[in-house]
């Protein structure tokens, strides 16, 4: 025989001696691929569930638009000090429309402003609702997508009409059985005619981010009635072409800004011009730790599972010992031995490691209803590879013990 | 031409600080059908020797050859396949794989010659049915009697046609009538041009063989034939 058709050869009756063992000791191997199938299941639940969380909130953030610049009071994310961020003057309306006189590059401006208040529908309430005041620019500023209905129209929001527009969220617990469209709501004492209904959009993680938890009205209602004009700061949403055009758009609004407050080239920025940018770092920040930590503590359980099996084969090898002392008497060379042995913990580990794969996925199903995911390709891959690692490393040391054992020693093994 | 041939072995044990000489100095030639008998006290360097005959371990000095090869100086994996190809064992206690039926123990020294499925089966099949044992090929070892188990442990000593069958003690853990067909067997093994060396300490089991070596002491005390070799007859079943 050739060299190749002799390894293969000895492989596969290395194969069939392993299965036999392992046949023969049903109950052991079944337990011992349990250390595993528990270790593969956590880890690859565990890195779907955080593909789930990202998915979100990428998929959340895409609705807020991902190349919308906000101009605001408050920069979000910075190591200013917040004092110093209190003490900055408020953004006027004033301010949005000298701005908006001035801005060449954005494609659309519309300032913001919102104010928690409850919701009513007869007996159905909902509290403290982000509810957004805008202009009917607005819904260019964003990709919101309609269920039913339409945005304000410029006539609606210069007037102050009291129309609203409902999130998915507050229009499902508003109008259990649908038909919102048209109902008078109550924002606050208030009452406001539903002229649309949005799309379900968002995600969880952006917390009151989350379109589906939002009302929105035109601004002027806002300021009509929850609000007075010089108490509280507007935001400035500037959307850009595209988010190759965001410097540009972000360097001419800055300059902009600068020009409306009077301010000198000495003075600093006494606004924030913020982006998403800010939000998804800090995002992938936490997340990060997240998964650093999530895996460690599931690649602990394989761990775990790793030195079970590495017990239970030294356990084999020794209660085998003659086995193994008749099997090289007979001609087993030190290589056979070592490969039977490393075939059985690989084939405990590749079992354990497949089942916890299939439950893993059985079980992404169940987290599927609440975040949106599924197992990942490469996840399977991994499960796979480090299932037949671990049972290459775990079964290693006890293969070679029983490899090098002396033929004579061993047949006198009792 | 020789099968055996041995020029003044000795093996040295390292045990703690003491150094044990359970092979002084022997020298011995086996030829090719010969029926062997190896006979000595325990303690006698008689296992040492069997297990240097069989290609299981090495000596510290002197000089092995098998079938004019020098095993010697071989490496671990050289000796196996030697004690594959050219050696049988017959072991006191049998040492079948006791969750395997009787072809599969046979078929397992074919498996480590490389010797593909369908043709191992055949020869173990064959090997089985000449020990006589046709009706009991897929039985386990539970359920043979020591005689039975025997004569399978026998069948997986002949299955690679071996240069020599190397018995331990082969009657050691069976009963007189039972140990009387296993010789019977061995017997006609011998007959059919096989070369046997038995190792035992029972006077009576030596004497079926047709030379009788004697160790004492890490030493041959005598080296003889057998001037009235026991030839066992199968006697005729009481009914």
């Amino acid at each position: 025989m050739s060299g190749i058709a002799l390894l293969s050869f000895e492989f596969k009756e290395s194969m069939m001696i392993a299965l036999r063992a392992l046949r023969a000791n049903k109950i052991r191997a079944i337990l011992t691929m349990l250390g595993i199938f528990i270790g593969v299941t956590v880890v690859v639940l565990m890195t779907t569930a955080i593909k789930g969380i990202d998915n979100s909130f990428q998929q959340g953030i895409s609705a807020l638009g991902s190349d919308v610049l906000y101009i605001d009071k408050w920069t979000w994310f910075s190591n200013t000090p917040w004092w110093e961020m209190r003490n900055r003057r408020n953004i006027t309306m004033d301010e949005f429309e000298k701005f908006k006189s001035l801005a060449k590059l954005p494609i659309a401006i519309a300032p913001t402003l919102d104010t928690r208040q409850t919701v009513k529908y007869q007996q159905r309430t909902v509290e403290s609702v982000s509810v957004d005041g805008s202009d009917a620019n607005y819904i260019q500023t964003t990709n919101l997508n309609f269920d039913e209905g339409r945005f304000y129209s410029e006539v609606e929001a210069k007037s102050s009409r009291n129309v609203c527009i409902l999130g998915s969220q507050v229009a499902k617990d508003l109008f259990p059985h649908g038909n919102g469209l048209g109902k008078n709501v109550k924002i606050g004492a208030v009452n406001f005619k539903v002229i649309g209904i949005l799309a379900e959009q968002g995600s969880f993680l952006l917390g009151s981010f989350n379109p589906d938890q939002r009302v929105y009205i035109p601004i002027g209602t806002v300021f009509k009635y929850f609000s007075g004009h010089r108490t509280r700061s507007i935001t400035i949403n500037v959307r850009a072409a595209n988010t190759a055009a965001m410097e540009d758009t972000k360097a001419e609004a800055e300059g902009i800004m600068r020009k409306v407050r009077g301010l000198t080239y000495d003075q600093k920025d006494d606004f924030g011009l913020n982006q998403q940018e800010g939000l998804i770092d800090t995002f992938n920040k936490t997340v990060g730790v997240i998964q650093i930590a999530g895996l460690f503590i599931t690649g602990l359980s394989l761990f775990v599972g790793a030195i079970g099996i590495m017990n239970i084969m030294f356990v084999s090898v020794k209660e085998r010992t003659k086995e193994i002392g008749l099997r090289k008497a007979i001609g087993a060379k030190r290589r056979t031995i070592l490969t039977q042995f490393l075939l059985e913990s690989s084939f405990i580990c590749m079992v354990g490691g497949i089942a916890g794969l299939i439950a893993a996925i059985l079980l992404s199903f169940l987290v599927n209803q609440f975040i949106r995911t599924s197992v990942q390709y490469d996840a399977v891959v991994i499960a796979i590879v480090v299932s037949l690692i671990t049972g290459l490393v775990s079964g290693f040391a006890p293969a070679y013990t029983a490899a090098k054992m002396d033929p004579v020693e061993a047949l006198r093994f009792e | 031409m020789n099968i055996i041939n041995i020029e003044h072995i000795a093996k040295v044990y390292q045990v703690g600080s003491e150094e044990v000489h359970a092979i002084r100095d022997i020298s011995l030639k086996i030829d090719k059908n010969e029926y062997v008998a190896i006979m000595g006290p325990s303690g006698s360097g008689k296992s040492t020797l069997m297990n240097m005959l069989g290609c299981l371990d090495t000596p510290t000095s002197g000089k092995y050859d098998f079938t004019g090869v020098s095993v010697s100086q071989m490496s671990d994996n050289e000796l196996a396949k030697i004690r594959n190809k050219e050696i049988g064992f017959v072991f006191q206690t049998f040492n079948l794989l006791s969750r395997s039926d009787a072809l599969h123990n046979v078929e397992l020294p074919l498996i480590y010659a490389g010797i593909p499925a369908h043709e191992r089966r055949e020869r173990a099949e064959q090997a089985l049915m000449d020990v006589g044992l046709k009706d009991r090929m897929h039985h386990k070892p539970n359920e043979l009697s020591g005689g039975q188990r025997q004569r399978v442990a026998i069948a997986r000593a002949l299955v690679t046609k071996p240069s020599i069958i190397l018995a331990d003690e082969p009657t050691g853990n069976l009963d007189s009538k039972t140990g009387e067909e296993i010789m019977i067997l061995f017997n006609e093994i011998y007959e059919k041009g096989n070369t046997i060396i038995l190792v035992t300490h029972e006077e009576y089991i030596a004497e079926h063989a047709a030379r009788i070596i004697r160790i004492k002491d890490g030493l041959i005390e005598s080296d003889a034939p057998v001037a009235n070799r026991y030839i066992p007859k199968l006697r005729a079943e009481v009914n």
